[in-house]
């Protein structure tokens, strides 16, 4: 699709009628910080960045980019893994993360109303005095944002039990991309007619901005029983994890590293894992004090009989908490083993694990690049982190190249290829690999019919004509030109 | 109706693109459970019975695809084989109701309540699109987050989005043992306290029900592993305040849930509102006698109505309140507050241009 060029003049003119100098940047100093988010491979230079401090500043922006045909993105703090709020160039970024308030607790009925750049622990935070919280975790959350949460459907250690996002939004104030308001869902956890919200959920901005976002709350579960057991292998593990699904047991939480993944926590947080681990299994029971202690006594008997060569139970909460500030460090911790790393989110059957780290293993070995494995077993949903030095020439090709095969890898065994972190500017070209044109073709109509002009996000989630937007392969016109970079 | 509704009985998904480029009108129609969201109003049937059978089901997966046509209870008997269930608890299994009716008249059960209702279960569709095209969306691993969430937006959508062939769902083990409570209460205020105080404790149900009539009663469901069980009873009875109570299990247990989700009242219209908890007391002070429940601490109302729709329209609109028909009527099953919209007329022109599922 092509697209009229942008008369920017009077664009920002209309903008700065809307907007005061301090919540409108346009200066390439002031613009720097917004040219990329978590991904950061990539990077697009806006025209401007906004800053509402309301629905309604939201909303004429939305109209404004409308009559403009001026392309936007909405950010919260950026912490897309996928590139999901990378700019679009020459596009107006609308930044949320003023729009921070808790508009509406209401413990009774168990709900939270809040803005979109609220903060995902926040909502926990002030759930705790009511004995309730918001079940979605992402290893994001003391930064990552409501509104980047649903807009990616973002999910968490915890989500084979309760769900990701989108299983705990109940509504959302939206303004569609051409300037309508709209109200999806409400406040009751059932609703009639068809799930317009469940589709707006995890539609990666494409599909307009929400304002407004009323969460469901849970009462916090009354006890946890954390166990982290060494293996001197990566398989024992994952055989581990299919003898407690075989039990019958539902745990709240199923979590693998690998060795490479363990070093790098450990340098980063010292978390006081086991010495010499292959392979570390986390599970996490949870709920009722005598219900948990009697599923305790079986995944005992589970652990016990998985060949574990240590197994540690948390004793007390600041425990548990050690146990869990390892495994979601490592992430950023991998930081520590090497400049530069990818991380990929893929899904295969759980069935399928074994088969996907020996494959995985394989292809680090034939790219001759190191990959960190952390996992939420429970549900599949794989963490590789490949590690490369951007500095040598070409490999950060070959890193893309090699997280490019472990997609294709997780489409071959009948999986996904993002479990939570949404396809966004990274894995566009992989869309098409795991759905047909068919399939895309009724995504697109959808998207069309409420964005003719694709102002919305323009750029992300579908593979190729969607443009003007980066390339993962060699440099894009753009970024010769020095519009848009990548490091 | 007088006249005789043309039925066709495709046998494959290519047969219902065919069907739906062939004929301008069409309603697809399951096990015919929900007779309010199945009988013809003059549009040729497409009746999805010829599309039955389990596809794929690994029970370590947690996760099986099926034929959209293919009934509850097949997959029910299937899942209980391996001691999994589907936690969405549907109603209607027992007259024959199938996957792919469920799916769109969006309707789940009492145990809902401990891990949520069919959206929150589905993984993957394949329909067949307003335009005889047909598409996939979502997957077959219980953890996906590609493309536009297309069974989500199917749950509830009475057939009038596209026909749905194929659905992977994710499933749980059931509980190894259950036990019922049912309490009654002195007065709705005595069992809605009780019901806000339950729902926002630690204490674990598969099912929270309140029903009004002819007490206020409250039935608990709870369950895990049997020798935590008494403890478990015990503290549920200490947190009541020790009420006089009727304790379900076993055989009795089973017989009873089974029979609620007959939803079985006899005669009057039948119908689905989501509800909350704080409107239930406006509700009831408005309703009257008759046969209801509030599944999901009150979040799910299932009514049984006698008088004319028109007046429980107006009750609800009154209370900001949606409402759908599933058995008694043959007027638009969709009453109380109107749930359509931009965004929803929006993507219905996307998937359905030529307006073939629309009445």
């Amino acid at each position: 699709m092509r697209h009229p060029p942008v008369e920017k003049a009077s664009f920002l003119a209309e903008l700065s009628q809307i907007f005061p100098k301090d919540r409108r940047l346009d200066q390439a100093a002031q613009l720097s910080p917004y040219e990329s988010d978590a991904l950061t491979a990539f990077r697009a230079r806006p025209l401007a960045v906004v800053l509402p401090e309301s629905g309604e500043e939201v909303i004429r922006a939305v109209r404004l980019c409308a009559k403009h045909r001026v392309p936007f993105v909405a950010r919260g703090s950026g912490t897309s893994l996928s590139g999901g709020s990378l700019p679009i160039p020459g596009g107006l970024v609308i930044g949320l993360n003023r729009m921070n308030r808790l508009l509406k607790l209401d413990p009774k009925e168990r709900i939270a109303v809040v803005e979109p750049g609220f903060i995902n622990l926040n909502v926990s935070k002030a759930a705790e005095p009511h004995g309730l919280y918001y079940a979605p975790d992402p290893s994001s959350q003391p930064v990552s944002t409501i509104g980047g949460n649903l807009a990616f459907n973002s999910g968490g250690a915890h989500c084979l039990k309760y769900g990701m996002t989108s299983n705990h939004v109940l509504g959302a104030k939206v303004v569609l991309p051409e300037g309508e308001v709209v109200e999806l869902g409400g406040e009751s956890l059932e609703g009639v007619g068809p799930d317009w919200l469940g589709l707006f959920v995890g539609s990666e901005g494409l599909l307009g901005i929400a304002f407004e976002i009323t969460l469901r709350l849970l009462p916090r579960p009354e006890r946890y029983h954390t166990v982290l057991a060494a293996y001197r292998s990566l398989e024992q593990a994952g055989e581990a994890v299919a003898a407690v699904v075989a039990s019958g047991l539902l745990p709240g939480a199923m979590e693998i590293m690998d060795s490479l993944a363990i070093e790098a926590a450990e340098a980063a947080v010292q978390a006081g894992y086991p010495k010499g681990a292959r392979a570390l299994l986390i599970v996490e029971l949870e709920g009722e004090t005598p219900e948990v202690e009697a599923e305790a006594r079986e995944l005992a008997r589970v652990i016990e009989a998985s060949g574990a060569y240590e197994v540690r139970l948390a004793q007390s909460a600041e425990e548990r908490l050690k146990i869990w500030k390892g495994r979601k460090a490592a992430f950023s911790a991998v930081g520590r083993l090497s400049p530069d790393y990818i991380v990929q989110d893929g899904v295969v059957p759980r069935g399928k694990l074994g088969q996907a780290l020996f494959e995985i293993e394989r292809l680090s070995e034939a790219y001759g690049l190191r990959v960190a494995n952390v996992f939420h077993a429970g549900d599949g949903n794989l963490h590789p982190l490949v590690l490369y030095d951007g500095k040598r020439p070409g490999e950060l090709e070959r890193a893309e190249a090699l997280a490019g095969e472990i997609l294709r890898l997780c489409i071959r065994l009948g999986g996904s290829i993002t479990g939570e972190h949404g396809v966004g500017m990274e894995k566009r070209q992989y869309l098409g690999e795991m759905f047909g044109e068919d399939d895309l073709e009724a995504m697109r109509r959808i998207r069309r019919a409420l964005d003719p002009d694709e102002l919305s996000n323009r750029g992300k989630m579908f593979p190729g004509a969607d443009a003007p937007a980066l390339k993962l392969h060699g440099a894009h016109p753009l970024e010769r030109a020095g519009v848009i970079s990548r490091e | 109706m007088s006249e005789v509704a043309t039925t066709l009985r495709p046998a494959s998904p290519a047969e219902v693109q065919e069907a739906v480029r062939t004929y301008a009108k069409l309603l697809p129609r399951g096990g015919g459970t929900k007779t309010a969201l199945s009988t013809p109003q003059g549009q040729t049937v497409l009746d999805l019975s010829g599309l039955s059978g389990v596809l794929e089901y690994d029970p370590g997966e947690y996760v099986f695809v099926a034929q959209a046509g293919t009934r509850l209870a097949e997959i029910q008997a299937m899942l209980a084989q391996h001691g999994q269930y589907l936690p969405f608890d549907p109603p209607l299994a027992e007259a024959g109701a199938t996957l792919g009716g469920t799916v769109a008249a969006g309707l789940s059960g009492p145990m809902r309540q401990r891990y949520g209702g069919v959206r929150d279960f589905i993984l993957g569709v394949r329909l067949v699109d307003g335009e005889g095209r047909l598409v996939r969306g979502g997957g077959k691993v219980v953890k996906n987050a590609a493309g536009f969430d297309l069974p989500k937006l199917m749950v509830g959508s009475l057939g009038r989005l596209g026909v749905l062939v194929e659905v992977a769902f994710k499933v749980f083990p059931f509980p190894r043992a259950t036990a019922t409570l049912k309490v009654e209460f002195g007065s709705l205020e005595g069992a809605l306290e009780a019901l806000y105080r339950l729902s926002g404790s630690p204490l674990e149900f598969y099912a929270l029900d309140l029903e009004p009539n002819p007490r206020a009663t409250l039935t608990l469901r709870i369950g895990g592993l049997p020798e935590a069980l008494p403890a478990r009873l015990a503290r549920l009875r200490q947190f009541l305040g020790h009420p006089p109570e009727e304790c379900l299990e076993g055989q009795a247990e089973r017989e009873y849930w089974a029979w609620v989700n007959r939803l079985d009242w006899g005669g009057g219209y039948l119908l689905k509102v989501p509800v909350q908890p704080s409107k239930i007391a406006a509700l009831e002070a408005r309703l009257g006698p008759g046969m209801r429940r509030y599944l999901a601490a009150g979040n799910l109302l299932y009514l049984n109505w006698s008088d004319p729709l028109a007046k429980l329209d107006a009750l609800l609109k009154s209370l900001g309140l949606p409402g759908l028909v599933l058995r008694g009527s043959l007027e638009s099953p969709l009453i109380g507050v109107d749930w359509s919209q931009a965004f929803g007329a929006r993507v219905r022109a996307a998937l359905d241009p030529l307006g073939r599922f629309s009445p």
